[in-house]
């Protein structure tokens, strides 16, 4: 089975977020790119397909800047082709209306059966990428998807809804899947290997021709929510919150 | 449902959902705003009589057809596109849930009308309606207007009581066939899988040690696992930590997981994204602990403490003892 893997640099939320007083949105111009956490969980089930199928996983991303080391890395964990999209003239946080429009262009290009990605990405905003791509090249799509199953022509993708309940659901190839969770944790790769496919693999440059149109949703502004204002904040060192704590739960008997 | 507000009712093993409620208190507003109908879309079969809670909505459109059954994406996403595209809706809205992303963007692209994700509260305001989502894990809101003439979103809950939606009346219901599909539908039910048992339910429990990203490394789970035994509790967790397998699925709080309502919900490292605030905003008292002063939690949480939470665990643990013995003494 030859699976292509979708991946969407996103902001590292572990990181502060600025809003630009200028244009009222989200400052990128610090922001630190990391790979959507979903989409590393769909390589990760891309893989796990491998070893049980065989085939191949190809792993394509947009070129939004420091693409390489997220690329590198899906190369030295098993991934047997990455490609690096590069489009001229394209703005920092590209909306997923575009972004859909590029992996349609460069899919055309690339057999597969089965594309994966994350089911969502942080700052998706006017959409989600799996769907999107899947209703542009008219193929089936489903999301929240934590197990594939492959069958003669079909897959069985376990869908997942509130409070642990699943659903199998039958879906024709070739076909989108959005991953919600892999079926194990995605693996870890040392450094030493990354720094060893960057020496042997190549990452493949591809070209789009043309920035595509945007979702047309407006943003007027952004802001950061107040969020300190609700909790009663405890001072103080780890033994005196601890000792609060400790009052707190005894005077809500809570511990007795 | 021409420049009507629509709400996509949604529907599990014949019941319907809560977050539909929600999108229904929603739809409410935002048709009272706009001066303007509510019709709520329900699909499946056999489902006439859950209009019998849709009194928020001005009427039911009800489609019923044995291949509605039980979620189908692509049946689904043909018999919804094609209601909507003879009679686009100014407003439709989708819940931001395994069903609703699977189907908004195929409909959206085939009315070929933007989208919003995300939303957490609507406005209208000079007679334009507005979004207002909450994104980057709950760090950052994006507001803006929902262009006309049609545009769809996607619900979360927080933003409007379920309650209010929740409106023990059946309104003027139509049935309608579904419009006949372009295509057999590529994707096919098969079944449910019922959730492991045999492990406790987090949602019967008084008392909540929830781990986030923030315990790092699986073997903290060891030093939450003394601190439960010590307040009489049990641990939970949240997604990524479930993902690593940290901990069985059977003790994920939130979206995908346990809705909890326990009368301590003790959230160690967790930042507080909407996923996971979906499902314990509800706790009677919530404490947090996060290094980061400006994560979400502390938005909702009642008591908060930025301290590490690998540092703090064995203190509590040995406080909450002493407070024991000392009132056993």
């Amino acid at each position: 089975m030859n699976i292509v893997v979708l991946v969407k640099s996103v902001p590292d939320l572990v990181e502060d977020l600025e809003i630009d007083a200028t244009t009222g949105l989200l400052d990128r111009s610090f922001l630190r790119l990391i790979p959507g956490e979903l989409d590393d969980h769909a390589l990760e089930e891309a893989l796990i397909l491998k070893e049980r199928h065989g085939g191949s996983v190809t792993v394509v991303t947009v070129d939004t800047g420091d693409v390489d080391e997220t690329l590198y890395t899906a190369l030295a964990k098993g991934a047997d082709r990455a490609v690096k999209v590069v489009v001229e003239g394209l703005e920092p946080g590209p909306d997923n209306t575009r972004l859909a429009a590029i992996f349609h262009r460069v899919l055309a290009g690339i057999p597969f059966d089965l594309v994966l990605t994350g089911t969502q990405a942080v700052d998706d905003l006017d959409g989600f990428l799996g769907p999107m791509v899947a209703e542009a090249a008219g193929l089936p799509y489903v999301g929240y998807v934590t197990r594939v199953e492959s069958t003669d022509g079909k897959v069985v993708a376990r869908k997942e809804y509130p409070g642990g309940l699943c659903a199998d659901i039958e879906v024709t190839r070739p076909a989108v899947l959005g991953i919600q969770a892999a079926e194990k944790p995605p693996r870890y790769v040392v450094t030493s290997k990354v720094m060893e496919a960057m020496k042997s693999a190549t990452i493949e440059e591809e070209t789009s021709p043309e920035v595509p149109a945007g979702s047309g949703l407006a943003v007027s502004r952004m802001y950061v929510p107040e969020t300190g204002a609700h909790a009663e904040m405890i001072e103080g060192t780890v033994e005196q919150v601890a000792e609060a704590l400790a009052k707190l739960m005894r005077d809500r008997g809570v511990v007795a | 449902m021409t420049g009507e507000i629509c709400v996509v009712i949604e529907t599990i093993r014949g019941e319907v959902t809560e977050l539909s409620y929600t999108m229904l208190a929603a739809g409410r507003q935002l048709a009272n705003g706009l001066k303007t109908r509510l019709s709520a879309l329900l699909l499946g079969n056999g489902v006439r009589h859950l209009a019998g809670t849709l009194g928020a909505a001005d009427r039911v459109v009800c489609v019923e057809h044995p291949d509605l059954a039980d979620f189908n994406p692509e049946a689904y996403l043909q018999a919804i596109a094609g209601l909507l595209r003879s009679q686009p809706p100014r407003v439709g809205l989708f819940g931001h849930t395994a069903m609703g992303t699977d189907l908004v963007c195929g409909v959206a692209r085939r009315l070929a009308c933007p989208v919003a994700v995300s939303c957490r509260t609507f406005a209208v305001a000079d007679g334009e309606p507005r979004y207002a989502s909450l994104i980057c894990g709950g760090k950052i809101i994006a507001e803006g207007a929902l262009p006309a003439p049609t545009c769809l979103a996607t619900v979360m809950p927080g933003g409007y009581k379920a309650e209010e939606g929740r409106v023990q009346k059946t309104p003027p219901t139509e049935i309608v066939a579904p419009p006949p599909p372009e295509k057999p539908a590529r994707t096919r039910f098969r079944q449910y899988i019922e959730p492991p048992a045999g492990d406790v339910d987090i949602a019967r429990q008084d008392v909540l040690v929830s781990v986030g990203r923030g315990i790092q490394t699986k073997d903290a789970i060891a030093l939450a696992e003394e601190l439960a035994k010590a307040v009489g509790g049990v641990v939970a967790g949240s997604r990524p930590v479930i993902d690593q397998g940290w901990l069985p699925t059977t003790r994920l709080v939130g979206k995908s997981g346990k809705q909890v309502k326990p009368k301590l919900y003790l959230a160690l490292g967790i930042s507080g994204a909407p996923e996971h605030a979906e499902g314990m905003r509800d706790a009677e008292l919530i404490v947090a602990i996060n290094k980061d002063e400006k994560a979400p939690i502390y938005g909702f949480a009642h008591v908060g403490a930025a301290v590490d939470v690998l540092e703090l665990m064995p203190v509590l643990t040995a406080k909450v003892r002493q407070v024991c013995a000392g009132a056993a003494r």
